[in-house]
């Protein structure tokens, strides 16, 4: 009987040779990774145990991008305590100031997480890095403690369910809507404790940036993991960056699987998800005349450079709609300068965006954006719980940067088509 | 152990925004998570509980972000230990790591009121409502959970070993 890639990955960072779901193993972790929210818990509680001295200086990422630029007092200490920490350690990947970027886009970039790695992260969408063909997962800070500790983590071995996505997505269908209509179909807890293996001619031809999309949001439908089989897209993603050997897996032809599910993209189009869960998901033909306040691109799922060419695409030689306020979070200083370079932030300026230094902050409620009470924002991120990004009476509907682009323009949720 | 206390109860995909919203998130200070405690939820929760008192959620408790001020909050809150149908997996692992006791019961949540009184035996594997003779079983737990629970949590497991 043969392995899914998850399972092989699994498999290689632990002495067994065999390895099947439900399994619980002790593995090997490649990179262990904190922000300034996760990692003040963590670092507590490896002092609390009596840690003196990280497992390896190079494979800790402690990256201060939620509530930075620094939103208050007691935000700035916790960036303090992660700081003076990765200082005391030598923590080679520390990033904050002008070098921070959102985690997620920031790691994948710097080459710091490769194929073939397993990754553990104190942050729920480290799952991202599944893109690459990374085993990757959220945990907790206490998780994140024991790794930075010891270099190793526990884990159930999880099952995985197969995605097979075939047809061509029509034009402004992007990895963000695919991902949207796979969770509006199995639901928020549609892969709990699973891992979501994407597959098929579709998902061949998908660039990394839409892979990296999907990935990010595997744990929004209760998945530990997202996967996609490294090719060529990721070699040449890869190449350029890595700095270490890096290795792809692939799943044997007899893998088992606890679910196939097949999706035909010819027939998609741009998903919205309506408030209060990424699973509340309606085509944009169907979203109906609902107002915004609010219009943010960016974040670990969306604010790639990839993400702002789109959006400035349908912003060109056009406006938000006055009592709108666009919000452009760029991920990373380096999606920064080409989105510079490009003429991109000329474009958002034009179009009176605010664009914000890269940071979570917006996404999460947490500061660069909140919402008031009552007010609706269709934001590129991937939650849309309560409160998420403000007001617990304020509204989120998620969608793709090309549907926040056109949405600001009109004031209302809608399609590029309408512009 | 036995956990006796009112119930609290909450519906399904309660996630980690509404047990602790990330605008609390500039500290970790327990005591001051506590007072937040599922104010997304319920407003007034904290106010209304008692120290002993069981959450009681439906399927996917506590879907969404990484956040150990989620569990953390709960414990500090005095709540003695939450029941749902299911866990969301990052929350499952973080309640057992940092010494929240959880257990599942697929029927207990349909089959109670709030403010019922219940007595979970975790030894005996039993739920019991007070003034009734239900009974309910928990799902078991991994030997290895239930391992790191008797040591006090994944970082004392570690120094043990």
């Amino acid at each position: 009987m043969g392995n899914t890639i998850t399972e092989k990955i699994l498999m290689a960072h632990t002495g067994l040779s065999e390895i099947s779901a439900g399994q619980l193993i002790n593995a090997r972790v490649d990179i262990a990774l904190g922000n300034d929210i996760t990692a003040p818990i963590a670092i507590r509680e490896f002092r609390t145990a009596g840690g003196k001295k990280v497992f390896d200086r190079d494979k800790v990422a402690l990256v201060l991008d939620h509530f930075t630029p620094n939103k208050d007092i007691s935000s700035a200490q916790q960036c303090k305590t992660v700081r003076e920490f990765a200082m005391e350690h030598g923590i080679t990947h520390f990033y904050e100031g002008g070098q921070v970027g959102v985690e997620h886009a920031l790691l994948p970039e710097k080459g710091i997480v490769l194929p073939g790695d397993l990754v553990i992260g104190a942050d729920s969408h480290t799952c991202t890095y599944g893109a690459l063909g990374a085993f990757a997962t959220g945990v907790g800070s206490t998780d994140l403690a024991a790794a930075m500790l010891t270099g190793e983590l526990w884990f159930k071995v999880p099952s995985s369910i197969k995605f097979v996505v075939y047809g061509k997505m029509p034009k402004w269908v992007s990895g963000k809507d695919l991902i949207l209509n796979i969770i509006g179909r199995i639901g928020v807890d549609g892969a709990l404790y699973q891992a979501m293996e994407f597959t098929g001619e579709t998902i061949s031809a998908l660039p990394m940036a839409d892979r990296l999309s999907m990935a990010n949001m595997a744990i929004e439908a209760g998945a530990k993991n997202g996967i996609f089989a490294p090719d060529a897209v990721t070699e040449e993603y890869v190449k350029p960056r890595a700095r270490r050997p890096y290795k792809f897996y692939a799943s044997d032809a007899d893998a088992v699987y606890s679910q196939i599910i097949e999706i035909d993209a010819d027939k998609l189009e741009p998903q919205v998800a309506f408030p209060h869960l990424p699973s509340n998901v309606k085509g944009i033909s169907k979203a109906g005349n609902v107002k915004i306040d609010q219009s943010l691109i960016g974040s670990c799922t969306n604010g790639r450079i990839e993400d702002l060419r789109i959006a400035a695409g349908i912003l060109k030689n056009r406006k938000a709609a006055p009592h709108v306020r666009l919000i452009v979070v760029p991920a990373t200083p380096l999606i920064y300068k080409q989105a510079m370079k490009e003429g991109l932030l000329d474009i958002f300026m034009d179009a009176d965006a605010v664009i914000s230094p890269p940071s979570c902050g917006a996404c999460l409620g947490g500061h660069l954006g909140i919402l008031a009470e009552g007010e609706r924002s269709i934001a590129t991120t991937n939650r849309n719980f309560v409160g998420r990004m403000g007001h617990p009476k304020s509204e989120v509907y998620l969608a793709s940067p090309a549907v926040a682009a056109a949405s600001a323009v009109l004031g209302r949720i809608a399609s590029p088509e309408e512009l | 152990m036995i956990f006796k206390g009112k119930v609290w109860k909450f519906g399904d995909n309660i996630d980690t925004d509404a047990i602790i919203p990330a605008r609390y998130l500039n500290t970790s200070d327990p005591a001051q998570l506590a007072q937040h405690c599922m104010e997304d939820a319920d407003p007034e929760f904290v106010k209304k509980m008692k120290a002993g008192d069981i959450i009681l959620g439906g399927e996917n408790f506590g879907c969404g972000s990484s956040r150990e001020h989620a569990p953390i909050a709960i414990k500090a809150s005095g709540i003695s230990c939450v029941v749902a149908k299911s866990f969301a997996r990052i929350f499952y692992r973080n309640a057992f790591n940092m010494g929240l006791p959880i257990f599942e019961s697929k029927e207990l949540a349909d089959a109670i009121a709030e403010g019922k009184e219940i007595t979970i035996d975790s030894s005996r594997g039993t739920i019991t409502v007070a003034g009734s003779d239900q009974q309910f079983a928990i799902s078991p737990i991994p030997p290895f959970m239930e391992q790191l629970i008797a040591d006090g949590g994944l970082m004392k497991h570690i120094a043990k070993k």
